[in-house]
């Protein structure tokens, strides 16, 4: 295929551009195999064009067009919760430029992507893709215990599909029982280390459905296998993301849930987290309440609540913290899994850690849960990210599990306002490279389809250009001071909010709450600079080090 | 004394309202003044004080098996439950409290006992620093078009106004007191503010005597002196704030709006904010809601909404909006009402004045502004609040939603306040206290006849001794928002306006931010300011001794600061080291130690609250000065390192019941 053979009209003169936030402004459109442009020349036609509109084609949710005589107004509606109006002369030019948009962001290869010719200059393609090798991670729990090893079982991936090479299993259990476990899990997902809690040793497991089935099918292997990580009289607790009811009928499709008989120290917890279909469509109902002008006052809370988003926001953030209670509090350890294990599993076991790890809310740190918990463990980025909340298409297996994800963690940010390192910058750029990026980090559903398509070898990381310096400086809170403790957030309603950040993005002027936010930077620097020049400053400085503050209190 | 039935209960427990496992013993004290609660743990000895004028209703349960329950709801919105375990002592306890909390008698209140210890000349100093006569200086008046007039000096002809009034300069005696004959209690438009920019004004009065078609010339020509007052233009808006039905209503009473036929140049125009009512039921009901136990989101939700709450203030801050883009866009005065022109009225013209001018955004300007808007032009605090046995038909949180609306600007515009949420939330507290006279009575007429000034002190004076207390870090008097008229956003901005549990929640600590990211930037504001100085003084050692050594022993010192307020801050994480409830079906599984953090942190503060010798600290206990306020500034706090949160619970072995 050819990028060409979609591109029906390529350029258009005087289209008028409004919906940015600023006043609307007349130029020419341009269409390139992956972006839309428009420039402007407001010095005539000998001056250099202005760029106005540098739009990844990818971000367009849908299409919208509206002809009225001779000229026609398309509406984008982006990925990203953006909208922006086109105006163009031209009947045949205005379909042209829908119909070349709509065929260039529905291109479903991975290969044809941007990210695999987007080639910036100031970073080198292999950059950022072994940041955070598995091999460290695990050398940290070695370094505590014995227990667990590091198998590379499934570096051809063909004991489970969806997992990475490597993964962290119990010492005890030897390659060969893990496979025959993994055959009686679903997509091959076994349980493996997902978290181990320093502080006393207990840890977070994840796995999809044990394959009971109908007949109540047992495997020895896989109870070995959990049994293993309980010494003898201790418990442990299996969260399923499931309501009991509905663990009970997915026997019938050949899944199910640990019983007890077969698992004896385990205790099963249900908490049923949405996913799929009605998730996506919470979202959908979410973002349109948002945008609707007419909605008057008296009914704008019952419409929040018909969303039902804040609700899934809460019981996200709730299994969550049960997740970690169990661990912190109760030392046990704890597996968590749903149906596949792709989804709502590791939306708590990676939330469960940004809550109890203090290493996991570090700039650097939650890269790398990102990577471990969502990238590697093999969520459906490519599936679930495929349509944001705009799209007429049908849905197919979006859902924005990844989102409401940023969404807790951003709870957690506001209820915790110096315990993570990063700010909502962070999150809000998270969201939209999930959707439509210039990377290839959030590309493909798993580790063995990024080895297919060469993702790490032929397009560049996210992560590599987050961490250029003057780029991260954009990111970082700067009331952020370690905090060692686990943060155990509220998770009554009269501490949920609408994250007006990422929904009102494009809708309310943030000016004041910007001007707010600098403030705060200002207020910070001014206190650094005279403590960088004091004599004192290294002493002070060795007292707000993270490193060294645990130094003191061990 | 003599309501007292029973001064002393033990073996009282309080229970915890988030979770009901957690209830402390403790015993049960009755003062004159307060009701206090002393747990008996013996490292804690935890004290909640609350004052018999914050309660606004007490309810005994039926008895159960573990004695008899009691349910004290304050003004300030703390909820406390108890136990009591004899029946007989409830009953003498609620028999006591119900005629505590309904003192019949101004006398009976606790600003009359309240003894901050300052002199006779402090306390005096301390009335004078908000004068009104200086605040219309401010804004320019007397003028051309301006002056005071001394019509109302003996309240001869409004009781319920003040003795100095400013009315345009062509309005006679004659006009003023015939304008009067023709409002609801007499309350004649007045100016409440001018903008000197623009010549526009905000004026105020009751509604019009109108009835049908009663027309009153004198009236008619104090509006159109209003309007002249300001030449630029050439018409006056008249806002009634009712709305239009209710107003139509009043007309059938003699009372109603004015018909625009019969005043020359004014456009009309309603902006319907309810009446006091509807206003306490709404409140009533949203409260309610704050009380569910353990609500689900769609509870809470559907709760706020039903309630009406959020919709009202809304409503009163469309109005002041309105108002404000009148005078600062258009240039058109306004004259505002609505029946007495005492509730909505006020609301609706300090919301205006707090857009248009800055100087009321300061933390002075907004005590100015309370002075003049509400306690000046006789907003009827005693019965509004119930500060007195009263109609509770009259009882409505007008100033409240006032309260409110600035909260939601302050959330709008972070930066355009000098002052912070604790002040709102300490102005609201006091205005129930009754602990500062300034909230007395109904009118000005009344508190000079009870002689408060020389009776009680000022809530202002107060305040303004702890303003450090109250700062917002992020203002700057030079700071762009700072400037100018507030625009708030008009629509779409539904979600703009937020329920602030601040306030209605504001003793569930548990709910709020564990992290108060306006103390954390006080205390990096005020450190800069000391490094700075310190940076001098170094500096000028530097020039003048040649001696490292005394340079290093400053560096030590130095550090322990940095420690310390490190230190407070780490305190204020340990918080963070509570699990809640996280399912209700954990029962089965036993949480070991809950809160075991939040306790003890907290115990520790208002330990030290309470054995300060401060007596307004002891008297509102911890409840005033929650966590929050122990800002990261008080040095004697320092110190306390988050305790490991791991050795708290092993003493507690507790099975997992599976």
């Amino acid at each position: 295929m050819e990028f060409s053979e979609l591109i029906k009209t390529a350029t258009v003169e005087s289209v008028l551009l409004a919906g940015t936030g600023l006043p609307p402004v007349r130029g020419t459109l341009c269409i390139t195999s992956h972006h839309l442009l428009l420039s402007s020349c407001p010095g005539g036609d000998g001056q250099p064009g202005t760029v106005e509109l540098w739009l990844l084609i990818r971000n367009v949710d849908a299409v919208e067009k509206r002809l009225a005589g001779s000229s026609g107004t398309i509406t984008l509606r982006c990925k990203d919760l953006k909208v922006l109006q086109l105006e163009i002369p031209g009947m045949e030019e205005c379909l042209n430029i829908a119909s070349s948009i709509e065929a260039l962001s529905s291109v479903d290869s991975v290969m044809m992507m941007y990210p695999f010719f987007y080639r910036p200059q100031d970073l080198r393609l292999e950059e950022g893709w072994h940041l955070f090798p598995l091999e460290q991670y695990f050398q940290k729990i070695a370094a505590e215990t014995s227990q667990w090893r590091l198998s590379d079982l499934n570096r051809d991936f063909t004991t489970c599909p969806t997992y990475p090479a490597g993964v962290i299993v119990p010492a005890a259990v030897s390659d060969d029982t893990l496979r025959r476990a993994a055959r009686f899990r679903q997509g091959g997902r076994f349980p493996v280390l997902s978290y181990y809690h320093p502080r006393n040793g207990t840890v977070m497991l994840r796995s999809s459905q044990p394959l009971m089935g109908p007949n109540r099918k047992r495997c020895p292997e896989d109870e070995v296998l959990l049994g293993t990580v309980l010494d003898e009289g201790e418990r442990g607790f299996i969260i399923d993301t499931r309501s009991a009811q509905a663990a009970k009928q997915a026997r019938m499709t050949g899944g199910g849930t640990e019983p007890k008989s077969s698992y004896p120290q385990w205790k099963r917890l249900h908490r049923p987290l949405e996913r799929g279909r009605p998730l996506q469509e919470s979202f959908i109902k979410l973002v349109e309440a948002c945008n609707d002008a007419s909605l008057s006052m008296d009914r704008w809370l019952s419409r929040l609540e018909s969303c039902r988003w804040l609700s899934h926001v809460k019981v996200a953030l709730s299994t969550a913290c049960l997740a970690a209670q169990c661990l912190d509090r109760e030392e046990a350890s704890v597996l968590v899994h749903g149906a596949e294990g792709t989804d709502t599993t590791l939306l708590v076991t990676a939330l469960a850690q940004v809550i109890l790890d203090p290493g996991c809310r570090t700039m650097v740190g939650f890269q790398g849960l990102l990577e471990r918990e969502w990238i590697e463990a093999g969520h459906p980025f490519h599936l679930r990210c495929a349509r944001s909340a705009y799209s007429h298409a049908r849905l197919k297996q979006e859902a924005p599990l990844f989102l409401l994800f940023l969404d807790c963690v951003w709870q957690l940010s506001r209820q915790f306002p110096f315990s993570l390192e990063f700010g909502e910058s962070l999150l809000l750029a998270l969201f939209d490279n999930a959707y439509a990026s210039d990377y290839g980090t959030f590309l493909c559903n798993n580790e063995k389809e990024r080895c297919l398509c060469k993702v790490k070898e032929n397009t560049h990381s996210l992560w590599a250009w987050l961490n250029q310096p003057e780029e991260k400086k954009k990111y970082l809170n700067p009331l952020y001071s370690h905090n060692p403790l686990v943060i155990w957030p509220s998770v009554e309603p009269q501490s949920i909010q609408l994250w007006q950040g990422l929904f009102f993005r494009w809708i309310r002027p943030s000016q004041y709450l910007e001007e707010a936010r600098a403030e705060m930077q200002r207020l910070v620097e001014a206190n650094e600079a005279p403590a960088k020049e004091s004599a004192g400053s290294r002493l002070s400085r060795s007292l707000s080090d993270p490193a060294a503050r645990t130094e003191n209190e061990r | 004394m003599e309501h007292i039935r029973m001064p002393k209960v033990e073996n009282v427990r309080l229970l915890d309202r988030v979770s009901s496992r957690k209830a402390a013993l403790g015993t049960l004290y009755l003062t004159a003044t307060h009701v206090i609660f002393v747990e008996n743990a013996s490292d804690t000895r935890k004290e909640t004080w609350v004052l018999h004028s914050q309660i606004s209703s007490i309810e005994k349960q039926a008895t159960t098996a573990t004695g008899c329950p009691l349910l004290i709801r304050c003004k300030n919105f703390q909820v406390i439950q108890l136990i009591i375990p004899q029946e007989r002592d409830c009953h003498d306890v609620y028999i006591s409290l119900i005629r505590l909390a309904r003192p019949v008698k101004y006398e009976e209140l606790y600003c009359f006992s309240f003894n901050p210890k300052l002199d006779k000349e402090e306390r005096e100093q301390g009335w004078k620093l908000v004068d009104l006569n200086e605040e219309y200086n401010r804004m320019g008046i007397p003028n051309d078009y301006w002056q005071i007039s001394d019509v109302n000096r003996d309240y001869g002809v409004c009781d319920s106004y003040p003795t100095e009034v400013y009315v345009p300069k062509s309005a006679t005696a004659h006009i003023i007191v015939g304008s009067s004959k023709f409002r609801s209690r007499r309350r004649f438009p007045a100016l409440s503010y001018y903008c000197k920019d623009n010549n526009a004004s905000i004026c105020r009065s009751s509604q019009p005597l109108s009835g049908f078609s009663a027309r009153c010339l004198e009236d008619e020509q104090m509006l159109q002196a209003i309007r002249k007052a300001n030449p630029g233009s050439d018409f006056l808006y008249v806002v009634d704030t009712r709305p239009k039905l209710n107003a139509m209503a009043n007309r059938a009473a003699g009372k109603g709006y004015e018909n625009e036929d019969n005043y020359s140049n004014i456009k009309f125009q309603f902006i319907g904010i309810e009446n006091i009512h509807v206003m306490r039921n709404s409140l009533q009901k949203m409260l309610e809601v704050c009380e569910l136990k353990s609500p689900s989101m769609s509870d809470f939700l559907w709760g706020l909404e039903n309630s009406g709450w959020l919709k009202h203030i809304k409503a009163i801050m469309d109005a002041g909006i309105f108002i404000a883009k009148a005078v600062a866009e258009e240039g058109v005065s306004v004259l505002v009402h609505c029946s007495d022109g005492w509730d909505r009225t006020a609301q609706v013209c300090s919301v205006a004045s707090l857009l248009l001018d800055p100087y009321y955004r300061t933390m002075k300007g907004f005590m100015v502004l309370i002075e003049k808007d509400w306690i000046s032009f006789g907003h009827k605090f005693n019965h509004r609040y119930g500060n007195l046995d009263g109609d509770p038909k009259e009882i409505s949180p007008v100033i409240d939603q006032f309260i409110e609306c600035v909260w939601q600007l302050m959330e709008q515009f972070p930066c355009a306040f000098e002052f912070n949420e604790r002040f709102l939330i300490h102005i609201q507290h006091h205005i129930y206290s009754c602990q500062f006279g300034n909230f007395l009575c109904n009118s000005q007429k009344e508190r000079r006849e009870l002689k408060i000034q020389e009776r009680t002190y000022s809530l202002w004076a107060h305040l303004w001794k702890n303003r450090a207390d109250y700062l917002n870090p992020l203002y700057r008097s030079n700071h762009s928002q700072t400037q100018r008229t507030l625009y708030p956003q008009m629509a779409p901005c539904n979600f703009l306006y937020k329920f602030w549990s601040g306030m209605y929640n504001r003793f569930e600590k548990g709910l709020h931010p564990r992290q108060s990211v306006t103390d954390y930037l006080m205390a990096v504001k005020e450190e800069t300011q000391q490094l700075e100085e310190e940076l001098e003084v170094l500096g000028e050692r530097l020039a003048n001794l040649q001696k490292m050594q005394l340079n290093g022993n400053k560096i030590q010192s130095k550090q322990q600061d940095r420690s310390k307020q490190l230190g407070l801050s780490a305190s204020t994480n340990s918080l963070a080291n509570t699990p809640q409830e996280y399912g209700s079906d954990l029962k089965s599984f036993p949480s070991r130690s809950p809160s075991q953090g939040d306790e003890d942190s907290a115990l520790i503060l208002t330990q030290d609250n309470l054995k300060s010798s401060d007596p307004d600290l002891s008297a509102n206990s911890d409840q005033e000065s929650g966590v929050e306020d122990l800002s990261c500034r008080s040095p004697s706090g320092g110190g306390c390192l988050p305790s490991e949160d791991s050795g708290k619970d092993s003493d507690e072995a507790v099975c997992l019941a599976v």
